[in-house]
C-alpha cells in the first residue's frame, strides 16, 4: 500500500483533468466547450506557476512573463509564411518570412520561456519575500511593454489574429496532462526535493548543503519552459490575442486559483484551476439565463465577475489553506495504512 | 517643454503617489501586508465624490472619507481579521479577491444605471486644476494640494505615532506583533485604526487624483497604485518614511522619463512608450543591490538575499 501512494498522487490531478475534458466534450454544447477547453489550459498554466511557487514558497507575479513570451512567439511563428508579410510588415525578416508547425511552435514556446526565465532568473534568484515578488512584477511590467510597442518582434499595440486554431480538446488535455507529469516528476526529484526543503525551513536546508540560489534558478527555469509551452496551447486556442490578455489580470487570476486549490500540492494547483473555471462558466451562463426545475434565472451582465471574487473569498475565509490544504491526493484512511499523527 | 517644468510636474506626480503610499505602508507596518485593493479603495472614496452631484466641497469630501473608512474597516472585518494567522499569500490572494470585487461591483452599477459610458464626471475642487503662470512655468494648484497633503498626512500621522497611546501600540505592534500583544496591546483595535486611518488617506489620494482627473471610472486608482506598490517596496516598506519616499522617487522618475524622452520611435528605450520598462529595470537594479530599499536604514536586514 505504502509503496503505490505516489501513483495515487499522481493520478488523482491526471483523472480530475481526463474527466473534465470527457464530460465536457460529451454533455456540454457545443458553443460553450471552447469555455471547458480554456479551463483546461489554466489548468497547465496553473500547474506551471506552481512548479516554481509551490515548491520555492517564493510568490512570483512574473511567470505570465514567460506565457507571454510563449503565446507570441507561436503566435508569430505559425501565422502562415504567405500572409504575415502583409498583416505583420514590421516584423523582423527572420520572422516575418518563415512558419513553423503547431508543434514545433509549441516546442519554440517552452524553449524561449525557458531561456528567458533562466536568464532573468540568474540575477532575481538571489532575492526573497517581497522584494522578489516586486521584482518579477517588474519583469511581468517590461515583458508587457516590450511586447506591446515594439513591432519588430509582434504585433506591437494591434490584435496578433490569425493563429492556426490548433488546440482543440486533444491538444489542451494532453498539454495539460503533460505540465503535470513533468511538474509532478520534478516535485519528487531530488532538486525538488531539496528546494521544498529550503521551502520549509531554509537555514537548516543551508546547513545540510543546498544551494538554495542554484534549487530556485531550477525551479525557475523548468516552470518558465512550462509556462512558454501553456502560452503556446492557450495562443492556439484563441486564434488571436493582445498582450493586455497575458497581462496583471492573467497573473492575478492564476496566483489565486493556485491559493485558493491549496498552493503547496500540484493536486491544490489543479483543483483550483478547474474550480475557479467551473464557477466562472456556472456564473457566466447564469448571465444568459439557466433553469433551475422549471424556473428561469437571468442576473445582470457582470455579476459572475462579482460572484468569482465572491466565490474565492469564501472558500479562503473557510479554507486559508486551500481547497486541498497544500495536500496531495491519498486515498481515505480506511484503505491506507494507519499513521501517527506527529502534530 | 523646459527641463524645469518637467521637473516641478515630476514633484507633483511624486507627491500624489507618496500619498497614497502612506496608506499603503501604514497598514504594511501592521499586518504586514501588502493590500491590493487599495487602488479600489481609492476608487470607492471617488464614486463617493461623484456621488452627490452638486453639494458643497467639504459635505462631498466628507462623504468621501465616511465611504472609504467604512469600506476599509468592512474590508478589516471580513478578509484581514479572519485570515490575520494565515500564510502571508491567502491574505495576498484576498485582497485580490476584495480589488476584483469592488472593481467589478463598479462595473456593475453601470449596468443598473443604464447610463452611457463608463465614468462619472467630480467637479470637486476643480479651481485646484487651474495653473498659476510664473514667467514660462506652470504649476496648477493641486500640485500644492498634492505636497501639501502629502506633508500634512505624514506630519499627523508622525504625531499620531509618537504623541498618543494608540500610536504607540501602533508602533509596538508593527515592530513585533507578538510580544506586543503579551503587553496588553489590543489588536483588534490597533489594526482597526490603522486602517480606518488609511482609509481617511484613501479619500485624500482620492481629491487629489479627481481634482486632476475630474472622472472616475472602475480603474481608477488601479495603476497608480500598482506603481506605489512598486515603488514603496524598491523604496524600503519596514519604515513609513522610506516607503514615501520610495514611492516618491517613482512617481517622480515616471512623470521625468514620461516628457524626457522622445515621443516616437520603436526600438526600446528610444521613446516615452517604454517609459515602464525603464522604470521597472530601475526598480530590479534598486532591488539588487538593496533588497531591503533604497531608503532602508544601512545595516538593516530585514530581507535575506540567497
Amino acid at each position: 500500500m505504502r509503496r503505490t501512494t505516489w501513483l495515487q498522487e499522481l493520478l488523482a490531478p491526471i483523472a480530475l483533468v481526463a474527466l473534465l475534458a470527457i464530460a465536457s466534450s460529451l454533455w456540454v454544447s457545443s458553443a460553450d466547450q471552447s469555455k471547458f477547453q480554456t479551463a483546461i489550459v489554466y489548468v497547465a498554466i496553473v500547474a506551471a506557476l506552481y512548479v516554481f511557487v509551490g515548491n520555492s514558497g517564493v510568490l512570483s507575479f512574473g511567470q505570465v512573463s514567460f506565457v507571454a513570451v510563449g503565446a507570441f512567439s507561436a503566435g508569430v511563428m505559425t501565422i502562415p509564411a504567405g500572409t504575415k508579410p502583409g498583416v505583420l510588415p514590421t516584423l523582423f525578416p527572420l520572422l516575418r518570412d518563415h512558419s513553423i508547425s503547431n508543434v514545433w511552435s509549441l516546442v519554440l514556446a517552452a524553449g524561449l520561456g525557458g531561456v528567458y526565465a533562466f536568464a532573468v532568473g540568474i540575477p532575481l534568484m538571489r532575492l526573497s519575500g517581497i522584494a522578489a515578488g516586486i521584482a518579477t512584477l517588474a519583469v511581468l511590467g517590461i515583458t508587457y511593454n516590450l511586447l506591446t510597442y515594439w513591432n519588430s518582434i509582434g504585433p506591437g499595440a494591434t490584435t496578433l489574429s490569425l493563429i492556426p486554431e490548433t488546440t482543440d480538446y486533444w491538444q489542451a488535455t494532453v498539454g495539460a496532462i503533460s505540465v503535470i507529469l513533468v511538474a509532478f516528476g520534478y516535485q519528487r526529484s531530488r532538486f525538488g526535493r531539496q528546494l521544498r526543503a529550503a521551502r520549509e525551513d531554509p537555514a537548516a536546508a543551508r546547513a545540510a548543503g543546498i544551494d538554495i540560489h542554484r534549487q530556485r534558478l531550477w525551479a525557475f527555469t523548468l516552470s518558465g519552459a512550462l509556462s512558454g509551452f501553456t502560452g503556446g496551447l492557450y495562443v492556439h486556442l484563441l486564434g488571436s490575442i493582445q498582450t493586455n490578455q497575458v497581462y496583471l489580470d492573467l497573473t492575478f487570476l492564476t496566483l489565486a486559483m493556485l491559493v485558493v486549490g491549496g498552493i503547496s500540492s500540484l493536486l491544490g494547483a489543479v483543483v483550483g484551476a478547474i474550480a475557479i473555471s467551473l464557477f466562472t462558466i456556472l456564473l457566466g451562463n447564469s448571465e444568459e439565463g439557466i433553469h433551475v426545475f422549471g424556473w428561469g434565472i437571468k442576473a445582470p451582465a457582470g455579476t459572475s465577475l462579482v460572484g468569482v471574487a465572491v466565490v474565492m473569498l469564501v472558500i479562503l475565509l473557510l479554507r486559508p489553506a486551500g481547497i486541498t490544504g497544500g495536500r496531495e491526493f491519498s486515498l481515505p484512511s480506511t484503505f491506507a495504512r494507519p499513521r501517527l499523527r506527529s502534530r | 517643454m523646459n527641463h524645469v517644468q518637467a521637473l516641478i510636474d515630476a514633484i507633483g506626480e511624486g507627491a500624489v503617489f507618496a500619498l497614497i503610499a502612506v496608506g499603503i505602508g501604514l497598514v504594511f507596518g501592521v499586518l504586514r501586508l501588502i493590500n491590493f485593493a487599495y487602488g479600489q479603495l481609492i476608487m470607492v472614496a471617488a464614486y463617493a465624490l461623484a456621488f452627490p452631484g452638486n453639494w458643497p466641497d467639504a459635505a462631498s469630501i466628507g462623504l468621501a472619507v465616511l465611504a472609504a473608512v467604512v469600506a476599509s474597516l468592512v474590508m478589516e472585518r471580513i478578509a484581514f481579521r479572519p485570515l490575520r494567522t494565515a500564510d502571508p499569500s491567502t491574505m495576498l490572494v484576498a485582497t485580490f479577491a476584495i480589488a476584483y470585487l469592488l472593481q467589478n461591483g463598479a462595473l456593475l452599477q453601470y449596468t443598473y444605471r443604464q447610463q452611457g459610458g463608463l465614468g462619472d464626471s467630480i467637479g470637486t475642487l476643480s479651481g485646484l486644476n487651474q495653473a498659476v503662470t510664473i514667467g514660462s512655468l506652470h504649476i496648477r494648484w493641486v500640485t500644492f494640494l498634492a505636497i501639501g497633503a502629502g506633508l500634512v498626512s505624514l506630519g499627523g500621522l508622525a504625531l499620531i505615532l509618537t504623541r498618543t497611546s494608540i500610536g504607540l501600540q501602533m508602533r509596538a505592534a508593527s515592530m513585533d506583533f507578538r510580544t506586543a500583544r503579551l503587553l496588553g496591546v489590543k489588536a483588534d483595535t490597533v489594526i482597526m485604526a490603522a486602517v480606518a486611518i488609511s482609509g481617511v488617506l484613501a479619500a485624500v489620494a482620492a481629491v487629489v487624483l479627481s481634482i486632476s482627473s475630474t472622472s472616475v471610472n472602475p480603474t481608477t486608482g488601479f495603476q497608480e497604485t500598482i506603481f506605489v506598490l512598486v515603488g514603496v517596496v524598491a523604496g524600503g516598506i519596514d519604515r513609513l518614511v522610506s516607503a514615501t519616499l520610495g514611492a516618491f522617487a517613482i512617481g517622480f522618475a515616471i512623470e521625468l522619463v514620461g516628457t524626457e524622452l522622445p515621443n516616437s520611435g520603436a526600438t526600446p528605450f528610444t521613446s516615452n512608450v517604454y517609459m515602464p520598462s525603464v522604470i521597472y529595470l530601475a526598480v530590479i537594479v534598486v532591488l539588487l543591490l538593496r533588497p531591503a530599499g533604497l531608503f532602508a536604514r544601512r545595516g538593516q536586514r530585514t530581507v535575506e538575499r540567497v
